[in-house]
């Protein structure tokens, strides 16, 4: 038995002509093993805004990000960055790791991981110039973290080792910025002044895409969000996209219903 | 000639030497199976090249006692000692500096070994004519082999089992989750220094066969073996004792069988052998069934991922999904969807429809775990449950299986 | 001790073991920080295959074949310890046991299979070398570093260690930025366009030249504790990587000279009459110097705050 449907086209193959958008996803699909952590995702960031990539644990957030950057090799698919392939656009983006990614026993200060965020203009042997350190500073300071240039890295605290991270992505000076959960396990003051931090990049034109988790935040914090859960769910203007249904259809039977009624509370 | 020594039939050293390499075999490939569960394969490395400045001490200490430098319960006694003092160190450094295993590992290894040559030299320049067989530890020496030191390996070997086999539950569980181990409250630390014990009784005992330098291989190569071919653990054990068991027996036969066949050599080239087939041949994990498995997952996400891009009228860029698409009938050559490949599509979004709600769904919670874009509803729910689910979506019910 | 016997007999075994132990530090360190400090572990064993199967395949003990075939072992180990790690799910220690002793007994085999009794290649030098016979008999005294005949006259070890460790310096120099940055940031390293793949293998080949060109002089087991020792002790020593490396540089010397000078002298200042292995000295001290280090050393302790904080 079959069914028509009247979407059902032919496969077109001629282009559409460039997206320009700052990151534009295709059909991406990313596995570890036999199970896709991200399946056929598609996603076009606003140019200029503050997106959420939510989602609940083990959605494949970060593995979507690190995709996009070329971290982790895809399955399948295509990223364009600001209408181009991405590896000629490696300049214009700067990327925040999830803190629990490094060796934090490093033998390194906190001006010297600044400092790598200026290492594709210094190039290979390029000096570090008063210039530069003065660069490097000036991005500690937008970060609060001025005094601690001189630290190694393994004395900072959790929230501090965020914003140095942070820092440094500011000394990449990009147009297109993503963090990885840079608000997990932070302290109060460290989550104002990164968000700050973001909120001045997105009024310099700036475009921002953060993994998020905290769903209580997603409206004061951001314009945009991408729900994931494997497959897209939504994408859109937090009006819009982030509603008691998409979140449901998102996080299917792991929210609980009375935390989504708060939220679509808080939404009004 | 083989088949000789395959049988046993190549005279009494000979025979020796397969019974001992067997057994070696056999409670290496054991004792080496819970250092690899517990992920720490490479610290018999340091362990066995701990056991050099031991070996000479003990030597120079029984010649100074004026005793025979060769007896081997002695050697075998000092190798233990300092096997013991480099694995303590290695410990040390891990837990009370900022060095990584792998850095106290190299560095126990490379110092122990480098002390142990500057006490062989001293004893080369001692002038006691009979320490040529010290420089057989580092590499094996079965020539000599007498019916006392078979003994002693046999003896060694059956201990170890023993001990293995009284200690494997709280080894195994230490190695699964050390941290849970220790909230049940196994004293997590004193079984790792027994499971390092034991490995280091392996490695004593096995010097005189295949030298401290190899012995690590019995110790990593069966058990990798037996790996492939089982997720049990207490199976692992079993089949790393096989494996070693098999490549003791007949490495120790092959170099019987002709000359300038060095038996340690020889015996982790078998074991390699084995762990090379394995690799590639086992059922669930080797290489073979895996590339397949790849292959076929991939055809099967670029297959779906086409059908939704159909069924939604999106365009298809990627070259792969569209080859794919038009080998399986899916798509014409011009790109165009064929009858049968509409109906696969509009199929293909009517389930990602219903899985839709079915992962929406508190109630169907566990069958939501199992979503991974490509499983078949079909497999996980009733036609019932199929049937309700489509009531909720409306629509056409035209779609089956 | 005068010109006439220093200068032939120990000036060139002490540069070429001062050479060898920088050289071998230099990426030692990286190798460190990596985790990764085994593969120098895995290199070492494979060196003698490399060299054995080179001897076969040209007949003659000559420097370059024998350079070429312990560098491409290292590089086939390297291989196989990935495809093994990847393609067998099993973890990075595992694969290197497998593979280096395998090698291993592989090159112990064809050694013995070989008639190599007409050539000086035996097993127990190429576990720990011979520093002691690379003497410069054309030397008279200081006055022969200015003689061009006598120069002649070297030991080849001598300007090959000299030249590795050149080659290895300007390595270490010329990819500084992208090998810390890398070492410490993987991820990030790539989304800034470097190729860490390519990096990480070529500083294995780094190592893996250095360790071939340590060889002669202290064998193959030995190389591993000059990989190890000299970072692990300059790891205690300071949080600042440029102020490791000095270190490291500084240890490395320090454990060539203190081990050659104790192996020769040692023996005759404790009464005895024959000189000791220098190369198991020069490891000796080596981890001398990293238990110190160990126990004072100002930064011995992590810094790094727990990661769930």
């Amino acid at each position: 038995m079959t069914l028509e449907l009247a979407s059902v086209q032919g496969v077109q193959v001629e282009d559409t002509g460039i997206d320009t958008s700052p990151l534009a996803i295709r059909g991406l699909t990313v596995s570890y093993g036999q199970k896709p952590a991200v399946f056929s995702v598609d996603m076009t960031a606003q140019p200029g805004a503050m997106t959420a990539i939510i989602g609940p644990n083990g959605a494949g957030k970060s593995t979507l990000l690190k995709a996009a950057l070329g971290i982790v090799k895809p399955l399948s698919g295509q990223v364009t960055v600001f209408g181009a392939p991405l590896e000629q656009q490696r300049a214009r983006i700067a990327y925040v790791p999830q803190r629990s990614s490094v060796d934090w026993d490093f033998p390194t200060r906190v001006l010297d991981v600044v400092l790598m965020g200026l290492s594709r203009e210094l190039g290979l042997l390029g000096r570090i110039r008063a210039r530069h350190t003065a660069r490097a500073m000036d991005c500690l300071h937008r970060v609060g973290m001025r005094d601690f240039a001189d630290r190694q890295i393994g004395q900072l605290s959790g929230g501090q080792q965020q914003r140095v991270f942070l820092a440094r992505a500011l000394a990449q000076d990009a147009d297109l910025y993503l963090l990885d959960e840079p608000f997990a396990g932070v302290d109060a003051a460290t989550e104002k002044a990164i968000i700050a931090v973001l909120k001045s990049l997105k009024e310099a034109g700036k475009t921002v895409i953060t993994v998020h988790h905290d769903l209580a935040t997603v409206t004061d914090y951001f314009d945009h969000v991408f729900l994931i859960n494997t497959r897209k769910v939504a994408e859109g203007p937090v009006a819009q996209a982030f509603t008691a249904e998409t979140l449901q259809s998102a996080y299917g039977g792991r929210l609980a219903t009375a935390q989504i009624d708060q939220i679509s509370r808080a939404l009004g | 000639m083989l088949w000789d020594a395959l049988t046993l039939q190549l005279g009494y050293n000979a025979t020796l030497v397969a019974v001992g390499a067997t057994l070696l075999g056999v409670s290496a490939g054991v004792t080496g199976t819970f250092l690899f569960l517990r992920k720490r394969a490479l610290v018999s490395d340091a362990i066995s090249h701990a056991t050099l400045p031991g070996v000479c001490l003990a030597f120079m200490a029984l010649v100074a006692l004026g005793g025979d430098g060769r007896n081997l319960i002695g050697l075998l006694a000092g190798s233990a000692v300092s096997a013991w003092v480099g694995l303590l160190c290695m410990n040390w450094l891990t837990r009370h500096t900022r060095l990584a295993e792998d850095a106290a590992i190299g560095a126990v290894l490379s110092v122990f070994f480098g002390l142990g040559i500057v006490l062989l030299t001293m004893i080369q320049t001692m002038g006691v004519g009979r320490q040529a067989g010290l420089e057989g530890f580092l590499l094996g020496s079965t020539a000599g082999m007498l019916w006392a030191d078979a003994l002693i390996i046999a003896g060694g070997g059956a201990a170890t089992l023993l001990l293995v086999l009284i200690l494997r539950r709280p080894m195994l569980q230490v190695a699964f989750d050390p941290e849970y181990a220790a909230a049940r409250g196994l004293p997590v630390n004193r079984i790792d220094l027994a499971m390092m014990g034991l490995v280091m009784a392996v490695t004593v005992v096995g010097l005189k066969i295949v030298g401290l330098i190899l012995i690590v291989a019995l110790l990593i190569i069966p058990p990798v073996t037996a790996r492939f071919w089982s997720d049990r653990s207490d199976h692992v054990v079993l089949l790393a004792g096989l494996a070693g068991g098999a490549a003791g027996y007949l490495g120790a036969a092959l170099s019987a069988s002709a000359p300038n066949l060095p038996t340690g050599p020889i015996i982790v080239l078998v074991s390699f052998g084995f762990f090379a087939l394995s690799m590639l041949l086992a059922p669930a994990r080797g290489v073979m069934a895996a590339v397949l498995r790849h292959l076929r997952f991939q055809r099967r996400v670029h297959i779906r991922q086409g059908l939704l891009a159909l069924a939604q009228g999106q365009k298809i860029y990627e070259p792969l999904t569209l080859r794919l698409l038009r080998r399986a009938d899916i798509v014409r050559a011009d790109g165009v969807a064929t009858e049968a490949g509409k109906a696969r599509a509009a199929k293909a979004l009517r389930d990602e429809k219903r899985w839709e709600i079915v992962r929406a769904d508190q109630a169907h919670e566990a069958t939501a775990a199992l979503y991974d874009g490509l499983r078949d509803i079909e497999t996980v729910l009733t036609r019932d449950q199929i049937a309700e689910i489509d009531r909720r979506i409306g629509g056409p019910q035209g779609v089956s299986a | 001790m005068s010109g006439e016997e220093f200068v032939p007999l120990s000036l060139t075994p002490l540069l070429i073991g001062t050479f060898a132990a920088i050289a071998c530090a230099l990426p030692g360190n990286f190798l460190v920080l990596r985790k990764q400090a085994l593969i120098g572990d895995a290199i070492s064993h494979v060196v003698l295959p490399g060299i054995v199967v080179a001897f076969l395949l040209t007949g003659a003990i000559s420097t370059w074949p024998m350079m070429l075939g312990a560098a491409g072992a290292a590089i086939v180990a390297v291989i196989l310890i990935e495809a093994i790690r990847r393609l067998g799910q099993i973890e990075p220690g595992a694969a290197m046991g497998v593979v280096f002793t395998t090698m291993f007994a592989g090159g112990v085999l064809l050694l013995e299979q070989t008639d190599t009794s007409t050539v000086h290649l035996d097993v127990e030098h190429a576990l720990y070398g011979n520093l002691e016979s690379l003497i410069w008999l054309d030397a008279v005294g200081w006055s022969s570093l200015l003689d061009l005949e006598a120069l002649a006259g070297l030991p080849p070890e001598l300007p090959r260690i000299a030249l590795t460790l050149l080659g290895v310096c300007l390595f270490t120099v010329l990819f500084w930025r992208p090998l810390k940055i890398s070492t410490f940031d993987e991820g990030f390293a790539r989304t800034i366009g470097i190729r860490t793949g390519a990096l990480g293998m070529a500083l294995v080949i780094t190592a893996a030249i250095a360790a071939v060109a340590a060889f002669d002089a202290v064998g193959s087991i030995i190389v591993i504790a000059m990989f190890i020792c000299p970072p692990a002790a300059a790891r205690m020593m300071t949080n600042r990587l440029e102020a490791q490396i000095g270190w490291s540089v500084l240890f490395a010397t320090l454990s060539a000279v203190s081990g050659y000078v104790l192996a020769g002298y040692g023996p005759l200042w404790l009464g005895g009459a024959d000189a000791v292995s220098a190369a198991g000295m020069i490891a000796t001290m080596s981890g001398l110097i990293l238990a110190l280090s160990a126990v004072f050393g100002p930064c011995r302790t992590r810094a790094g705050a727990p990661i769930s904080s």
